[in-house]
């Protein structure tokens, strides 16, 4: 397999080197000794990409592994090129750990988890998921946060054993660790307690903001349009894969043998058009999966990582909320206290602090979802409004093509037509 | 210079704000017999192919595709514009085969035509007879013939004619014209699987009974038919008697049987003997030839007469090697068409889908870029419905051809069927012969052994030798009527085997400046708007991105 370029995808390098991307850079502890000098911002690169699919394993246990190599001038790397052998849940795990920590970012993507057991390893399939994992990197690579994951890093760098450890490890942390955090407890704990009636005003539990609702609506209309034009993609590709082409060509054929002569030509040469048109449709199909539904099918699932993200910021607007009462009561249970129990004020004083702060930190942890969600759909829809340009423009292009090649293919038949008809008629038939 | 609002030159579809199933099929399906503007109707800009809108409308007139200036006048000549006309004009189907005949040179050398035309189909009533209103109501259909042949004595005709009259005329010709390979009529039957428009049965049948007449037309023979002429003549009622329906058949021939098995001498005249055996007419000649073909297949002596032309053999068996893969091609041209013509629904109903997101993005544009590329997809949305309504049409006509040479096949069958039944005919009237023969020579035998003559026998073998005289003479007849349809057959062969190859090449060309044509037109759409969403990505980049930004 060849290295992945895909034309949506390769006028990418404008993001990577935006302004804006620079923004926020994370500078971790260092794992390895060698790790590469600063390089200005511009001139940074992180080249991903995904090849040769490889069936490993035996009967049920069988499974897809992948090279990912990186290539990279970015600090807090391991030197200029690296390359690891990764499957499908090596992905799925980074992606899991990119959701977690990066509230309010659109996490790309990954491709669809499970097939009909007999297409798994069809090599259609293996293609379309190589790609879409080939993506799924590129579009963190070239994301101005995500880039500096260090569980990014991880994945890209790591040898086989450390990175076998590290999942192991990853993966009891998160059966121990509550999710998300420890505010969580809290948060459950006070949950219980809050009442109407003694705060004397309904519990809002969700954001009226209009902006936001109309944001709503927008990205469900949007996958509902996107699901249909997906839907019709698909069928058309089917259609393209069709034999009726070759059947009549092979049938003709069969009639231009029986009939032999000039006629017997001329039917041959018909026959022989169509078989050659057929193959030439079952190309433009490979080319219309790859270049028009893939890409389709790809904004479809980024449009669900978005919705993961409005229930992220649902639940972290509820959590805020929750919390901001929860500080409310407290404080008006320590004037309570004030008056009635002194020797419990210390202590309620002391939870107030902590609820204060947990509160503030909700309040932190939803506005930086919202103000993340704002950068993010303005890519998204630069995203979206160039790649899906490219592609129906190619697919435009595409039917052009197919259209005067097959114009081309039957027009060249009609000089040869003309002359063995010549040739009946001269014969004094 | 990018238009945002009306930037696209092309027509717009117009889709019913209220229309929520992206159901293509039903948009289509609708036959524009309802006369409303359909949001997916042609425009001025493409062909009309126009459908079964109005039966009522001058046939010559209706089904040409008008190439009415999209714009390729800028455009080298394609084949397209050049040739459409001619593969495709006239009452459909191969040209020649259509309505108006080709020219035959007579006998003399001057040019002959004739040109038979059927139109305005209208609704009559049967007279007097029913309780019932509205029955035994039947169509009739107008028949315009044009000619200069000296036999019609007159350049123009017109009558009215029914289905029965048409049914009249074949069955005439098939009896009077055996051995020749006569084109087969339009069926009887209505088609039984959908339920069809009667106006578009109506038409179908117009059409197809111009097509035959036209065939008819075309033949060397029939043209100059009595027959033929009769039926495109004659004022008022056909003076063509059908042949007489099954029933009455049976009982004309049950009278005769008790007559003929009481052993009166059955007074056969020798021509009708040399016709083939009517159903029903003469039941024991029936039997007889019947027994005959028995003996001919199982029996151990061999007839007296036998098909020896070998010639005629071998161009038999390649003749029904080639129907059979005529049959084949003509069965995958079928599915081809379907295929095709789903394929173009499936493009439609993607092209429908993306201008529903094309509009939903072109309302919830916040920034230029979209809104440009929004408009972009909607061009290229709008195109891929165009090019769907051509996949559909290109096609509509592929399957016709050959069938229509299926039909072909039919009269050949029927011919070889003439030649068979006249050969059966001869064998039993030889091996009657025989047979009499033999009795005439054991009863003389017989007789001579009796003293004084056996007047009983003797006056059998007097009443025997006159059947020998009759069956005689019927014999020579058959056999000059078996070679006739023997010599027809090889003639026929001949013409038809050129008028094939004419015709399929014929046909062959015109499939393919179709296919050529459309592919050309469709290339054409999605070339225009492939280039012309070219120019924007550039310009969506310059354009500055608006900085309010309405999402919080």
């Amino acid at each position: 397999m060849s290295v992945s370029s895909s034309s949506h995808h390769s006028d990418h390098s404008y993001i990577l080197n935006s302004p804006g991307a620079m923004a926020s850079r994370q500078r971790s502890s260092l794992r390895g000794t060698s790790s590469l000098s600063p390089v200005a911002p511009d001139q940074q690169y992180l080249s991903i990409s995904v090849t040769d699919p490889v069936k490993l394993g035996m009967g049920v246990q069988a499974y897809i592994s992948y090279r990912v190599t990186t290539k990279t001038n970015m600090e807090d790397y391991r030197g200029v090129e690296k390359m690891v052998i990764r499957r499908y849940s090596d992905f799925a795990w980074l992606h899991e750990r990119l959701s977690e920590k990066y509230k309010g970012i659109f996490i790309p993507p990954l491709p669809e988890k499970s097939a009909v057991e007999k297409f798994r390893f069809s090599a259609e399939f293996i293609e379309v998921r190589r790609r879409a994992l080939d993506v799924f990197l590129h579009r963190i690579a070239s994301h101005p946060q995500l880039r500096f994951s260090e569980d990014l890093r991880n994945f890209l760098q790591a040898d086989e054993e450390i990175w076998a450890m590290e999942r192991a490890r990853s993966q009891e942390g998160t059966l121990f660790k509550k999710k998300p955090s420890d505010f969580m407890q809290i948060f459950k704990d006070v949950q219980s307690k809050v009442s109407d009636v003694v705060l004397g005003k309904e519990k809002p539990l969700e954001e009226s903001n209009p902006d936001y609702e109309k944001l709503k609506h927008y990205i469900l209309e949007l996958e509902e349009h996107l699901g249909e034009s997906q839907k019709q993609a698909f069928r058309v590709v089917k259609r393209h894969r069709g034999q009726a082409l070759s059947e009549f060509g092979r049938a003709v054929k069969s009639l231009g043998d029986c009939e032999g002569g000039s006629l017997g030509k001329a039917f041959s040469g018909l026959g022989g058009r169509s078989e050659f048109l057929s193959y030439k449709l079952q190309n433009q199909a490979q080319d219309l999966l790859m270049n028009f539904e893939e890409p389709l099918k790809e904004y479809m699932r980024t449009v669900q990582s978005i919705k993961v993200v409005m229930g992220d910021r649902a639940q972290a607007f509820r959590q805020q909320q929750e919390l901001s009462e929860a500080t409310k009561l407290k404080e008006i249970n320590l004037e309570k206290l004030r008056l009635v129990r002194p020797d419990r004020v210390a202590e309620a004083e002391i939870e107030l602090r902590e609820m204060r702060v947990q509160c503030d930190e909700a309040t932190r942890r939803f506005e930086e979802i919202v103000k993340r969600m704002q950068k993010e759909l303005v890519r998204f829809q630069e995203d979206k409004t160039h790649d899906l340009g490219l592609a129906f423009h190619d697919f435009a292009e595409g039917q052009a093509q197919l259209a005067n090649d097959t114009a081309d293919a039957w027009r060249t038949l009609l000089p040869d037509l003309e002359s063995w008809s010549q040739v009946a008629e001269n014969n004094g038939i | 210079m990018m238009n945002f609002e009306g930037g696209d030159s092309m027509e717009s579809v117009n889709l019913d704000p209220g229309q929520q199933a992206y159901d293509y099929r039903s948009a289509l399906s609708g036959t524009s017999l309802s006369g409303e503007t359909h949001p997916l109707a042609l425009s001025q800009e493409d062909f009309s192919l126009k459908e079964a809108h109005d039966p009522y409308v001058n046939s010559e007139e209706k089904s040409s595709i008008r190439n009415t200036g999209v714009d390729i006048a800028v455009e080298p000549p394609s084949y397209a514009d050049a040739i459409f006309t001619p593969y495709m004009g006239g009452s459909g189907s191969l040209q020649e085969l259509g309505g108006s005949s080709r020219s035959l040179y007579s006998s003399n050398g001057s040019v002959e035509f004739i040109t038979i035309t059927v139109n305005h189909p209208q609704k009559e009533q049967e007279n007097g007879s029913s309780l019932v209103p509205g029955a035994n109501t039947f169509f009739t259909y107008l028949i315009i013939t044009q000619t200069n042949m000296p036999e019609y004595g007159g350049t123009d005709f017109t009558v009215r004619r029914r289905f029965r009259d048409v049914v009249a005329l074949a069955d005439r010709l098939a009896e009077a014209f055996r051995g020749y390979f006569i084109p087969p009529r339009p069926d009887k039957s209505i088609v039984e699987s959908q339920v069809m428009h009667k106006l578009e049965f109506i038409e179908q049948r117009r059409l197809s009974l111009e097509k035959y007449l036209g065939r008819l037309a075309n033949h060397p023979v029939l043209r100059k038919s009595e027959e033929l002429r009769i039926f495109l003549q004659s004022q008022g009622k056909l003076p063509l008697t059908p042949s007489i329906d099954m029933a009455s058949r049976m009982l004309d021939g049950a009278a005769q049987l008790p007559r003929q098995l009481f052993g009166e001498s059955s007074v056969m005249i020798p021509q009708e003997a040399s016709q083939p055996a009517k159903g029903g007419r003469d039941l024991v000649r029936l039997f007889k030839e019947m027994k005959q073909s028995f003996t001919n297949d199982w029996g151990s002596a061999k007839p007296l007469v036998v098909e020896e032309d070998k010639e005629f053999l071998e161009k038999k068996e390649k003749l029904q090697d080639l129907e059979h893969e005529l049959n084949e091609a003509s069965q995958q041209a079928e599915l081809l068409v379907k295929a095709q013509q789903e394929d173009g629904e499936v493009v439609g109903e993607l092209g429908l889908a993306l201008i529903k997101l094309a509009k939903f993005e072109i309302e919830e544009a916040t920034q230029s870029a979209q809104k440009v590329h929004a408009l972009d997809l909607k061009r290229i949305a709008t195109a891929a419905v165009k090019a769907s309504r051509f996949y559909r049409e290109a096609n509509a006509h592929v399957q016709d051809h050959l069938h229509e040479y299926l039909g072909m096949m039919q009269a050949v069958h029927a011919a070889f069927y003439d030649r068979s039944n006249a050969l059966l005919t001869l064998q039993t009237l030889l091996s009657d012969l025989s047979s009499m023969n033999n009795r005439v020579e054991k009863l003389s035998a017989a007789s001579s052994k009796v003293f004084g003559g056996d007047k009983s026998r003797n006056r059998k073998i007097e009443e025997l030798k006159e059947s020998i005289k009759v069956t005689t003479e019927a014999c020579e007849l058959s056999q000059k009527e078996y070679d006739q349809i023997k010599e027809r057959n090889r003639a026929e062969f001949n013409r038809f085997e050129s008028e094939r190859q004419r015709d399929f090449f014929y046909m062959l060309k015109g499939f393919i400046h179709t296919q050529v044509g459309y592919a050309e037109k469709i290339a054409h759409v999605w070339k225009k708007v492939a280039d012309e969403a070219n120019e924007s990505p550039n310009k969506a980049l310059d354009l500055p991105i608006s900085g309010s930004v309405a999402i919080s």
